[in-house]
């Protein structure tokens, strides 16, 4: 048994979603960016687990939870290396990478205090400029936002 | 192509086709303002901060034009301050007039006008971010006194960090192969964003901290306003705010079609010898605000 499903196996699940390789210590994020705070299936999760690729990494099974392309593509802004494990019986049936998508709708912040969605009620909208970067750019002040001055909402 | 419509919020709205179409538009206004096109219009004017000139200039538009202009010069005395959000006011005024023309010190705020707005929204300046008409003024002006676009040498000069006019006028000129010579103190140098913008569009720029190197070659020269407030040390800004200051003597040897453009208001930057030289074209220009706008609350409101 190879070490991955050794690690699937412990805390298997029949159906539903496992998302591995996530970051160290955004396992949270991305809790939260999932809105898994409010599923009501079960929520299997362990951070800072020994990882080949990338020394430390987060893992997150969720049961009978399937998630569109779209809003797992959401995670990328955290979790870029992440990949999406689809479980049904207990076997793999799909293995994909999560992709950065084009847009970044509500999760986010806009980092400029004087941008008018820090001042009213306003779903914030950021175009991914640079996907390799993480550059956002803001749909009403137009700044740029690099990387590490992300704010999430 | 139908601009009818079509809010103006970012320089980058409209194509460049639609620059074009815009600037000769304001032609035909600047050869006869008073054309009563809009008369069965209202255009509400409404300056969240005050902003006397661009006001003034947009009023007088919508004046020429025939159209009722209602609004605020000053949020200080409207509903707005009692809490109202942006939004609610916007709700309500799209619904008294035809088209709104707004300013508002939050970067964003036009954009958002535009989205709950059921008129079109021309932004008039939204905090640091865009002042598309400005842009528009500042493209009549160059082709008016150059008699073209293309291959020109631009000088900026001053706060080019800051100095939004100035972003949104190399974004522009980058449309028509522009060189651009950019004049600053270090601390106020041109952001690598609209740098990028240059390189982007495979045109060449220099940077430079004496202005008397660029005035033998360009054919604008276009002078921005140095603030104290910009600058982190105040011993900086002491050092330089003299340095970048236009005066008629400097002016000798530079192109015979050389004109100088200023965004208004000017401080010291130019000194008032230069205001009788034939290179000086500011005040003119602020008086091409008038057709631009003119041309754009037509066309939106298609009326031409
Ligand atoms: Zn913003």
């Amino acid at each position: 048994m190879d070490k991955e499903t050794r690690e699937l196996k412990v805390t298997a699940i029949e159906n539903g979603t496992v998302i591995d390789h996530i970051p160290a210590n955004n396992v949270f994020k991305v809790i939260r960016i999932l809105n898994l705070e409010n599923n009501n299936h079960q929520v299997l999760f362990g951070d800072n687990l020994d990882s080949e690729k990338y020394g430390k990494k987060g893992i997150i099974k969720v049961s009978n939870t399937f998630f569109a392309p779209d809003e797992i593509n959401k995670i990328a802004l955290v979790a870029p290396t992440a990949t999406l494990i689809v479980i049904r019986n207990f076997k793999v049936v799909e293995k994909t990478k999560v992709e950065v998508p084009d847009e970044i709708i509500k999760i986010v912040k806009c980092f400029n205090p004087g941008c008018i969605t820090n001042h009213e009620n306003i779903t914030t909208r950021f175009k991914v400029i640079d996907k390799a970067e993480m550059k956002l750019k803001c749909h009403y002040c137009e700044k740029s936002i690099a990387r590490n001055n992300i704010i999430f909402a | 192509m139908t601009m009818k419509g079509k809010s103006l919020i970012s320089i980058t709205d409209y194509t460049k086709d639609e620059y074009l179409k815009i600037l000769e538009t304001a032609a035909g206004f600047e050869a006869n303002p008073n054309q009563k096109l809009l008369s069965d219009k209202v255009v509400a004017s409404l300056f969240f901060e005050p902003s006397t000139r661009t006001r003034l200039s947009f009023e007088t538009a919508a004046n020429r034009l025939g159209a009722r202009v209602i609004g605020f010069s000053d949020s200080g005395s409207t509903s707005v301050q009692k809490g109202e959000t942006l939004k609610d006011t916007i709700i309500m005024v799209s619904s008294y007039a035809d088209i709104i023309v707004m300013r508002h010190p939050r970067e964003g705020a036009a954009r958002w006008a535009s989205e709950v707005s059921s008129v079109p929204v021309i932004n008039a300046g939204d905090g640091a971010n865009q002042h598309p008409t400005q842009c528009m003024l500042d493209l009549y002006t160059i082709l008016q006194t150059q008699r073209t676009l293309n291959n020109l040498n631009i000088a900026m000069v001053g706060d080019l960090k800051y100095g939004r006019t100035v972003h949104s006028l190399v974004q522009a000129m980058c449309n028509f192969n522009a060189t651009f010579h950019l004049v600053s103190p270090q601390e106020l140098k041109l952001p690598s964003v609209t740098k990028m913008h240059i390189k982007d569009a495979n045109l060449k720029y220099e940077q430079y901290t004496e202005l008397a190197d660029v005035i033998p070659f360009a054919d604008i020269i276009y002078m921005t306003r140095i603030q104290k407030e910009r600058f982190s040390d105040p011993i900086e800004y002491e050092k330089v705010k003299n340095s970048y200051v236009l005066t008629k003597a400097m002016l000798e040897g530079c192109k015979p079609n050389m004109k100088i453009l200023h965004p208004l208001p000017r401080v010291n930057e130019i000194s008032e010898d230069v205001d009788t030289t034939k290179q000086a074209y500011y005040f003119k220009q602020a008086e091409n605000g008038v057709y631009v706008r003119q041309a754009l609350l037509a066309t939106i409101l298609g009326a031409k």
